[in-house]
Formats: C-alpha cells, structure tokens, sequence
C-alpha cells in the first residue's frame, strides 16, 4: 500500500503574546491512494490546523516542526514556488463555508477557468470545454446557461458543487475536504456526499476529511483518526472503530446524541402566545418612488399556540422562514396579523409601550459567538436586563447573577470574565443566563445547539429540559437538527419556503408524517446519520 | 484560551464573588497596549512628542519677554502671572514695566533708584563693583529670565535688515517683523497641536453620534441625512471662512468652530458603516430583546466595537487639521497675524527666500511634528489590528 500522504510527529503551534499555544502535537497519520481517511474532532480539536499544514497554509505566526510527505517530497520548509505546484495541483480543497469560498465578483467561467489555466496552461475554447465537462460532472443542471452566472444567483448546494468542481479542476491526487457538508440543509447534505464518493471512485483519488459528524464518518470513511486537544487519541479502520470504540473520549462522541423524549403537559395550561395567520411579507420596492411591486413572503398565515410548560418546535430547511417567525413573535421585526401574549395582543405596540412585556419574553440566538458583545464582561452582560426590569431592586445584582450563573452551570467566579475566555457551550450558557435572569414566561430558541459540538449539544438540551420542568416556561424552539427537536418538543410546525406544511403533535409527526417534504426531511436526518 | 467546559454542581449554596474594581484597562486594550509598546519606533515618537509637547505647554517659561523670578527691595515679583506696573519697582509710568530694557532692570536691580533712567549702564556697573549706586548702600535685586528671552511677539532690538540670521540671541534667527522665530515655533507647536486637539475631539463627537444615529436608524433618518451630508461637505469652505473672518474678525475660536463646521462629516462615513454592519449583529438584536433603549444600545454595545475604524481614521484626521491650519495661514485666511503661526513662518520664508534659516525652520517643526503623529498613530494602528501578533 503506497502511501500519499505520510505525516510524522507533526507539531503546530502558534504565537501570541509571547504565549506559546500548541494546536497539534506529535500527530502522525497517513493516507493511501483511493483511500478515504477521516478527521474527527470536536472544535478547537485541531482537526482544520493539521489540514492546512500539510500545504503550509497556516498564517505567519504558526510554526510547523515534524515531516509531512507528499509523493516523497517534504513539505515541511518546501520553498514557497514548490508549495504553489503542489496547492491546488495535486492538493485541493474543499472548505465549510461555500458563501465565502468563491470570490462573489467573478462568474464561475472566471474562477474555474483561473485554476485551469494556472496548472494546466488551458485558455478559451478548450477551458471553456473542460469547465462544462466539470460542471457536468458535479451535478449543475444546464451547466451552459451557468457559465456567467455568479455565486449568488447559486443556492449553497450549488455553490458547494462549484467548490468540488474547482478542486477537481487539475485532477488533484489528494482531495481535503474541510467540514464540506456543514453549512448545508440535510436533504441537500446527503446529495453532496454521494456526490463525493461517486467522483472519488470515478476519479481514483485519496480523500482526507475533516468533520465532526459521525454520521458522515461511519458511512463514508475507509480509516477514521479521532483528534482531541491536538492530539490523535485513537484510530482504526472505520468499522471496527465504531463498533469497539476503546477511548473513553471516543465513546463519549459515539454515544453523543440527544434522545429521549419531553414529559408530558397538561392539555388545558396557561396559553402564553398565540398567533392567527400571521404573515410577514418583506415589501420590494421600485424605482424613483418606492412603489411596492412585489413581496418576499417570508411567512405565510402561521398559526400556532404555546403553552406553559410546552415546547413548540419550528423545523424546516434555511430560508423556510423560522426564524423570521421567530423573530416576529419577539415582536423585532413587523409583521400582519395578531401576536397574542399572555392574553393581550401585542400586535402593532411601540417598542416603549413593549418593554414591560420583555421580561416575560426572551429570546437565545444560535451563534454562542455573536450574541454576546464583546466588551462587557458576562456579569454585565446578565445584569443588563436586571436594571431595566427593576427585577429585586432590593436585592444585590451580583448576587442574582451568581445564582443563575450556578443554575445554568457556570461558576460563579468566572463573572469578571470576557465572552472570548469562554468555550461555545459556555457561551451559550451565559445567554441562556442572560435571558433566564428575568424570569420569563416564554422562552424562543433560535437554532441554540447547531453551533455547538455534539457533546456540548447534549448538556445544553439537557439545561434546557430541566430549566422547562423546574419554572414552567414555553419554548418556541427553532431548529434544522429534527434529532434535538424531537429530544426537546411536544408540538412540531414544519415549515418550507414561508409556508407550514404540517403540524402537530411531535410524536405523530415524527412516526407518521403526512406530507412528502416531511418524510424527506425526515429521511435526510435519521437515515443519513444512522446508516452503518 | 477557553475555559474547561465544568459542570457545576447545583446543589452547593451560591457563592457571591467579591466584586472586583474593573481594571483602568480592559484586558483587549492591555493587549493592545502591550503592541503598541513592542513597536519601538511608535513608542519612542511618543514619548519624544509627549516631551516636546509637555515643553511647549510650559512655553511661558521657557520663551517670554518677562522674567520668571524677580527680586526687588527684598521683595520677590513673578511677572508672568502678575501685572506690575513700572512705579511698583521705583519708575514713573503707570504703564506695565518693559522688564527687556535696560533702565527697567536697573532700577529692579538697584531698589529704585531714579538716575536710572539717565545713565543704567553707569549705574549698572557700578552696582557689579561696588554693591552701591550712586554711593549708596542698596538692597540688590535680581532677575532669572527664561531660557528664551522672547515672547513670540517680542520685537527684537537689533540693528540691521528684518528677517536677521541666526546668532547667539537668536538662535533660529528672527523673522521679517524681528521677531524671535525659536520662541514663535514653540508656541505655534503648543497653537498647532491645541488646534488640532480641539477640533479633532469636537468633530469626531459630532461625527461619531451623526453616523452612529444614520447608521442605526437606517432608512429615511439615513437617506435624507446622506443627502444634507452630500450638500454640505460641497459647501466650499475656503469662501465661508473668508466671509466670516470678514464678518467677524479673524480669532481662534471662529476658525475653530469653523473647521469643526466642516470638518465633522469626515468620520460619518466610517461611523455609519460600522453601525449599518453592526445593528443586525446577534448581540444587538438580544439586547433589543432585552428591553434596552436605543441610545443605550448604541454607545453601550455597538460604539465600542465601531470604534477600531474611528481609531483607524483619526491620525488622518489629525494631521489633517495641522495642514488646514498651516495652509489657511499660509494663504493669510487664517489666525490673526499676530498669532504664533507655523503657516505664517512658511508664507514669510516664501517671501524671504535670501534668509534660508525660515524655510528650514518651518520645514523641520512641520516634518518632524508630522512624522513623530505618523508613527504614534502607525503603531496604535496595529496594536488595533487583531490578525497581527507581535512576538
């Protein structure tokens, strides 16, 4: 078996401040040709460092000590002319992030044909030829009429097909696809995947790939590398590693998924919100006056009713409107038709005559990173709402914000704390503090556990049940991961392109969906994942 | 460095931390600091520009036409901060003593003796021999003059044609009014950098809450005050400020508040931008969740964060003003001429082309203020910039 790629005790470090931290340590590990090996980690792992050192793509201030062999040359120190003809030649790559991985102000003729020309010295008609047959290969429909079009006429899995096409452009050796399904819908992941391993097999090559899905491991790796702080804890092939896991840490990833199902409420408690056909149309506006020509329909006529205690679920693929109903229920953004909230319609207030009614609503957005400002530290950050509410004005801020900070387990003594110093989970604790502090009644979660690690998912789900059953609160709980839905909801609404599609009882939608989009959804989550 | 993801146990009772004093720096900007001081060549034009403008803010004392310490008849004077007419020290005029001239000082040094005014010289010397005037026993006096003994509008007393070259007296020579130009270029220094000073604070406030409301407002509030902003900033200027100095009669404060009248819009931009990016920001939209008011949310949570591209503007901004003032002076439109001005010094230079020594004065001050805010604002740049590391 002839190796590709052979890493040996790879070390990769970075600078700050003096401070030395390692991201890689003594991390060896080698891929064969045709073979598909996997990186599995969770975040901060060093699954992505390790990727980019193998082309040195890492920034200036990391340093790279060990062996990397490439086709029996080293890569390690390699001048920069050597790298160059390696990069995107015989190595390519697939990233996360399809938005922001293609240049937006060039047509895909244009940022295909750059690479074919820089490796293979291709131009005009025979470019032209080799992109479409490319095109043609990853899938894009028509691709001629694609030819001028630019990345955001695409939708993510298209563009995540034109990713694969450029990294297939010069017949690489070695494919590295870096988290390459992550930022897709389910139904669109699963495609993308196929795809894959189809070219893969058509086109011989050596696959490294990074995630942190497991799911996408056990069906598509040959040998698995599970990372953890830097370091390679355990490896195997695929199969064997999965079904005899030794590593205890590997056995936490394994055994990592939200399950169970949410206690029973009464049918008859409190109503906390309510909405009748509530519509949110974005107006398009024209010309020199403004008119109205159109609308974007984010959400058409949804109806839905949350009770104390009860957690509705909103599931549906990106841009299906979730959040913008989500959004409109906290009464941030406009929208037509009644908002009911504890028996008042809060339809059309001004946000002075809202305030008072904030308290008893709040909201925990999905990215634990951007929800938090910076510059205050988390015992600002909590006591914000404690102020404005007069919540126990007799009673000492700190004190308050030390006991939720222990209710959602946080230490107490980190308070002083900058959000940067803290881990995702962490992070989205003190968020879910900060909304909780104020005692409210009706909770909306907006994707709070896609950011996270599986491990991490586990423990906030977890925080969130036990904070439901000990304070009666309604969640309106938003999310593309139907696993954590059903660990979590009573009710489910689905949701596709503004419009809902089913709802109902979350038990009944989940064993006995009605409509073809649900089951679609349905089969892209649970089969996908658990295929083995 | 994240910290270990614990759980903690609910049951143990709630500790309440001490409260901790914030520290005077938050730990981002001790970091940047830490940059800002790693970059040697920045430090350094700190700290060098820190002397020379501590210096100048001491410019009374260290160029002025009156003495610092005066003692007369036992009794001590200090003329910088007091007025004290001739008769105070023995004379005859009820006017303020000319401390410079040489019968002032000998009457000071003599305890009053009238026949100063006839013959100091005389007298002088006799006071250096003997210890007496005019046979008398007298208390001597003194004077301690500054380092400079000019004012910056100071006419020398000397003989020969106006801008004279530089001797022991006058050490950067003087210019076409004889008046001393090292004293001018002290003050004009502290008048340049106080100018600057003034209007930058006062523009950016303005241009800080101007973008900070179009940008988190957004719509109409936005669009019909980007189109005021487009008339206003091609207002011409130059024209407003002639016909207002005409109006009004040429002061600092009129040309402060007129280059802060036009000069404010230049920070809107960036301010505007920042908040447009910032007010979709997750951490906003929470606090608007929140109940928090407008105004708290844009200077609590989001002006913070515009701030890296205020700071990133500023040394333009700086800078900026110094050659607006140097150019209104150079082209007459701007401070009273009888103001310490840098600008004026190159107008004369310009004029003045046999006496080289106001060029290169005027060259200098300008090239070695400007650079020294250059590299200040260079390093404060980068500390700013979180992608560079410094070792």
């Amino acid at each position: 078996m002839s190796a590709v790629l052979q890493v040996r005790d790879l070390n990769v470090s970075f600078r700050q401040d003096g401070a030395e931290s390692h991201a890689v340590k003594n991390v060896s590990f080698e891929i064969a040709r045709g073979e598909t090996v996997a990186l599995v980690g969770e975040s901060g792992s060093g699954k992505s460092v390790t990727a980019l050192s193998t082309v040195s793509l890492l920034p200036d201030s990391a340093s790279i000590t060990g062996s990397i062999n490439y086709e029996g040359a080293e890569m390690v120190g390699a001048d920069e002319a050597e790298l160059r003809r390696v990069r995107g030649n015989d190595i390519s790559f697939i990233f996360q992030e399809p938005m922001t991985s293609l240049n937006p102000l060039h047509t895909l003729e244009k940022q295909l044909a750059e690479s074919i020309l820089l490796h293979q010295g291709l131009t005009g008609a025979a470019a032209r030829a080799r992109i479409l047959e490319l095109l043609n290969k990853v899938g894009i429909n028509e691709p001629e009429k694609r030819l001028s079009s630019y990345p955001h006429q695409l939708s993510g899995g298209q563009r995540q097909r034109v990713m694969i096409a450029m990294a297939l452009a010069n017949g690489p050796d070695l494919l590295i696809a870096d988290e390459p399904t992550t930022a897709l819908d389910v139904t669109i992941q699963a495609q993308i995947l196929e795809l894959l391993a189809e070219l893969k097999k058509a086109e011989g090559m050596s696959m490294l790939f990074i995630t942190h899905d497991l799911g996408i491991v056990n069906r598509f790796a040959d040998r698995v590398y599970v990372m953890k702080d830097g370091e390679i804890v355990e490896s195997g092939e695929t199969k064997a590693l999965f079904a005899n896991p030794r590593h205890p840490y590997t056995q936490t990833l394994l055994s990592a998924e939200s399950t169970g199902v949410p206690d029973p409420v009464d049918g008859n408690a409190e109503v906390i919100a309510e909405t009748d056909a509530l519509r949110i149309w974005f107006p398009i506006q024209r010309g020199l006056l403004r008119r109205t020509v159109g609308h974007i329909k984010a959400v058409n006529a949804a109806s839905l009713t949350v009770r104390a205690g009860e957690t509705v679920g909103v599931v549906g693929e990106s841009g299906s409107g979730k959040t913008t109903l989500a959004l409109a229920m906290m009464r941030l953004i406009g929208s037509e038709g009644p908002v009911i909230f504890m028996g008042r319609d809060i339809q059309g207030l001004t946000s002075k005559a809202l305030r008072p009614l904030r308290s008893d609503m709040q909201i925990v957005f999905q990215d634990p990173f951007g929800s938090l400002s910076p510059r205050m530290t988390v015992e600002e950050i909590i006591a914000e709402g404690l102020s404005i509410h007069q919540i126990d004005p007799t009673r000492d801020k700190r004190e308050i914000v030390a006991e939720i900070m222990v209710e959602v387990g946080l230490d107490p003594e980190t308070m002083h704390r900058y959000p940067h110093e803290f881990s995702g989970g962490q992070r989205q604790r003190i968020a879910i503090a900060r909304a909780m502090v104020l005692r409210p009644k009706l909770v909306v979660l907006d994707e709070p556990t896609s950011a996270l690690d599986m491990t991490v998912q586990v423990q906030i789900v977890e925080l969130l049940r036990n904070l439901q059953k000990k304070y009666g609160l309604a969640y309106l709980f938003i999310s593309h991961d139907l696993k954590v839905v059903r660990a979590l909801s009573h009710k489910v609404i689905v949701m596709k392109r503004g419009d809902v599609v089913e709802q109902g009882d979350a038990a009944q939608i989940f064993d006995n969906p009605q409509t073809d989009y649900t089951r679609e959804l349905m089969a892209a989550a649970f089969d996908v994942k658990s295929v083995g | 460095m994240a910290l270990p993801d614990t759980e903690i146990d609910i049951e143990t009772p709630v500790v309440v931390p001490p409260a901790r004093k914030r520290p005077w720096l938050s730990p981002l900007n001790q970091r940047r600091w830490r940059n800002f001081k790693k970059n040697r060549r920045a430090m350094w034009s700190l700290i060098i520009f820190c002397v020379l403008f501590g210096l100048s803010l001491l410019a009374e004392f260290i160029a002025n036409d009156k003495p610092i310490l005066v003692k007369h008849n036992g009794e001590y004077f200090m003329p910088i901060f007091n007025f004290y007419p001739e008769t105070v020290f023995g004379g005859d005029l009820p006017l303020e003593a000319q401390y410079q001239y040489e019968d002032i000082s000998c009457l000071i040094i003599s305890g009053g003796v009238i026949d100063c005014y006839d013959d100091p010289e005389g007298i002088l010397a006799e006071i250096e021999d003997t210890g007496t005037a005019l046979g008398e026993q007298i208390d001597k006096g003194w004077m301690i003059w500054p380092i400079i003994p000019y004012r910056f509008d100071t006419i020398v007393d000397i003989q020969g044609a106006a801008p004279s070259a530089p001797d022991e007296n006058n050490w950067l020579g003087t210019d076409d009014t004889k008046r001393d130009v090292l004293a001018r270029v002290i003050y004009g220094f502290r008048l340049s950098i106080f100018f600057t000073l003034i209007v930058t604070v006062i523009a950016s406030a303005i241009g800080i809450v101007a973008g900070a409301v179009q940008g988190y407002f957004g719509g109409w509030v936005d669009l019909v005050f980007q189109r005021i902003l487009e008339i206003w900033s091609s207002t011409p200027s130059l024209y407003v400020i002639i016909i207002m100095f005409a109006i009004f009669g040429r002061s600092f404060w009129m040309l402060v508040f007129l280059t802060v009248l036009f000069g404010w819009p230049s920070l809107v931009g960036v301010v505007r931008a920042e908040f447009l990016r910032a007010r979709n920001f997750e951490y906003v939209r929470a606090a608007r969740a929140l109940g928090v008011s407008n105004a708290t949310i844009m200077f609590r949570h989001m002006l913070p964060n515009a701030m890296v591209a205020t700071v990133t503007l500023l040394p333009f901004i700086i800078t900026g003003t110094i050659s607006t003032l140097a150019g209104l002076d150079f082209l007459g439109y701007g401070l009273p001429s009888s103001a310490p001005s840098l600008g004026e010094m190159t107008l004369q230079a310009k004029q003045n082309l046999q006496a080289p020594w106001l060029g290169f004065t005027a060259f200098f001050t300008f090239a070695i203020m400007l650079s020294l805010l250059v590299f200040i604002f260079e390093g404060v740049r980068d500390a700013f910039d979180p992608r560079k590391t410094f070792a």
